[in-house]
């Protein structure tokens, strides 16, 4: 019984001579910290409450200069048939970028699971580039691209005498690129966290492949794919670089609106439409984060968090 | 394995299912490898090639082999090296700004740890552009900068169109991105060590010196690869923020490209980002794989 309290109590005597200085730095850290962490989420969430509040500055002039509350501005912004087609444009392109990066990168995660190895290899480096090269160098080589083939005087245009041209297919096509590479990666990380032993399960009771895939591993991938569903669907109505160089003629989405109107001298109105797209992306979140706890406590044992947890496990 | 065994037992491996198998892959695998064939690897080959071809009499791209342009982006390395001061200052502020941030919401928030990832998710989430739009008012001559200006009593003092307030879009667009892997690996980290350096004696700093930080060196790593490499290639931000006085390789690319007309030129500048890109790809997997215990981190 002695031997034990010895080393302890040495311990206790060593923490007990420093204690007065640890404890006063030991405050002020914990101070700093919490005013740390403080600072930082006023830095991140400023931005957004300055535009949402001055979208409802009820000014004829400049942005900035406050002439109380109103929504005269988004009465513009809902009467203006420009801004209503770009809005409209850049949900076409969302909702088209977002179904076909979810289905092709879900399958390819599928796909890559039953590959071989030789094969894996070179599909797996081309996913990490799609990723890591920088937007604008990806925007100008799929201009090029695109020019030299479907534009006016392109390849293809001239092979088969027919333009084919620039529009909502190039859009879609160029930022497919990026988000089938995050769907692919979401949902294989969901496919390696999975739980192998409902799947053989499934197949000791003679079921076929097809309904063990949508009986079994399906309902279990969902959240991934609703997440990079969700997430495509964002990246594509706000990208403007892509969209700026391969967009063709009136297909132009409201994030080119807004850029230009930061070129031109930004107007009340652009805090209105700027408003608008914060609420739209944070809407789309909003929705996956319920969809995926709804299911999280429909099926127990999965892991919650919802979009938001999925996102922070993936960067993880 | 024997559980594997009996999972594949009932369905007896003929030729004709192999066939069909194989088939199954390489049909669900088909249009991702297409996407990746046409929309990425070809138009980069493209790219390459131009960057060794010359300028066409009209703009555009005129077949030839030259290494002129790059020499050209050797010659003129200055939007090269605003681009590379950015990415670094921009690495060490982010990492400044989100470690204490991250050992914070690690080990001290708790069951509030879920709902300070969501609070961190969302702006990440929200619209880029409007975001790195809204400094634009913040920092702007009514904004902080005026007040700045005012304050100093210097009128003609700017933000906007200076390196510090690009910097501050990036450190603001990025942050989220270096504190998501530092949070995991802090995370994870075992607490008793902690314990057990301060019950040996050591003060806060030798803890944190000698537990804390290597322990979280691997997210440390990830969280830099990740914010330094999109704001190396970030074309968008400068744009807005930097009012056209910041000249960073995205804008030297874009103007060579599209006002210069002169394709090749633009195409060097473009593969010259695609190999910093690759030699901090290589440094980074170097690094990993060298005396690391655990590989638990990888980049996305």
């Amino acid at each position: 019984m002695a031997a034990p309290s010895v080393p302890i109590a040495t311990a206790e005597t060593a923490k007990g001579k420093a204690r007065p200085a640890t404890d006063r730095w030991g405050t002020v850290v914990e101070v700093w910290l919490r005013l740390h962490t403080f600072v930082v989420f006023l830095f991140l969430y400023l931005p957004i409450v300055v535009v949402v509040l001055f979208s409802f500055n009820n000014t004829t002039r400049r942005v900035t200069d406050w002439q109380g509350f109103g929504t005269r501005w988004y009465e513009f912004v809902f009467t203006n048939g420009e801004v209503q087609r770009y809005l409209i444009n850049s949900v076409i392109v969302g909702i088209g970028t977002a179904i076909i990066a979810t289905l092709v990168g879900t399958m390819a995660a599928l796909g890559l699971q039953r590959a071989p190895r030789w094969f894996r290899f070179p599909f797996d480096a081309l996913t990490y580039i799609s990723i890591i090269v920088p937007e604008i160098v990806i925007a100008l080589a799929t201009l090029i691209f695109f020019a030299s083939t479907i534009g006016r005087d392109g390849i293809l245009t001239n092979l088969t005498g027919t333009e084919i041209g620039f529009g909502y297919h190039t859009i879609i096509g160029a930022l497919t690129l990026f988000n089938i590479s995050l769907v692919l990666l979401l949902v294989r990380a969901r496919l390696s966290g999975m739980d192998r032993t409902m799947v053989e399960a499934s197949y000791d009771l003679f079921a076929t492949p097809w309904r063990t895939f949508w009986q079994i591993t399906f309902p279990q991938l969902l959240p991934a794919i609703v997440a990079g569903f969700l997430l495509s669907f964002t990246f594509a109505f706000d990208d403007y670089l892509i969209t700026t160089f391969v967009n063709g003629r009136g297909t132009s989405t409201i994030p080119l609106y807004v850029f230009g109107q930061i070129r031109r001298g930004v107007t009340p109105a652009t805090n209105a439409v700027a408003a608008l797209m914060l609420l739209i992306t944070l809407g789309i979140l909003l929705v996956g984060q319920l969809l995926l706890t709804r299911q999280a406590r429909r099926q127990s044992g999965q892991r919650g968090g919802g979009v938001a947890g999925m996102v922070a496990e993936q960067s993880g | 394995m024997a559980v594997t065994a009996s999972a594949e037992a009932p369905r007896p491996t003929t030729r004709r299912r192999d066939v069909r198998q194989g088939l199954l892959t390489a049909l669900l695998l088909l249009p991702a490898s297409l996407w990746y064939l046409i929309l990425l690897v070809l138009p980069l080959a493209i790219v390459l090639l131009f960057s060794f071809g010359e300028r066409g009499k009209t703009g555009g791209y005129a077949p030839g082999f030259t290494l002129d342009n790059y020499a050209a982006v050797l010659e003129h390395p200055d939007p090269f090296i605003t681009s590379l001061t950015l990415a670094i200052s921009g690495t060490i502020l982010c990492l400044l700004v989100g470690l204490p941030l991250a050992y914070y919401i690690a080990t001290r928030a708790g069951d509030r740890k879920g709902l300070f990832i969501i609070l961190l998710v969302i702006p990440f989430w929200t619209s880029f552009l409007i975001r790195t739009y809204a400094w634009l008012m913040i920092l702007g001559p009514e904004g902080l900068g005026g007040f700045i200006g005012d304050t100093i009593g210097q009128p003609s003092f700017r933000i906007l169109g200076t390196e510090f307030g690009v910097l501050t879009g990036l450190v603001y667009g990025y942050l989220p991105l270096m504190v998501f892997p530092l949070y995991v690996t802090l995370e994870r980290m075992d607490r008793t060590l902690v314990e057990a350096s301060k019950d040996l004696g050591a003060g806060r700093w030798a803890t944190f010196r000698q537990i804390t930080l290597p322990i979280a060196l691997p997210g440390l790593i990830t969280g830099s690869i990740l914010v330094f490499i999109p704001m190396m290639g970030e074309y968008v931000i400068p744009e807005i923020l930097g009012y056209g006085q910041v000249y960073t390789m995205g804008s030297a690319l874009v103007l060579r490209f599209l006002e210069a007309r002169n394709w090749p030129a633009g195409a060097a500048y473009a593969a010259g980002l695609i190999i910093v890109m690759l030699v901090v790809i290589t440094v980074y997997l170097w690094f990993t794989n060298r005396g690391r215990r655990t590989r638990d981190v990888s980049v996305i």
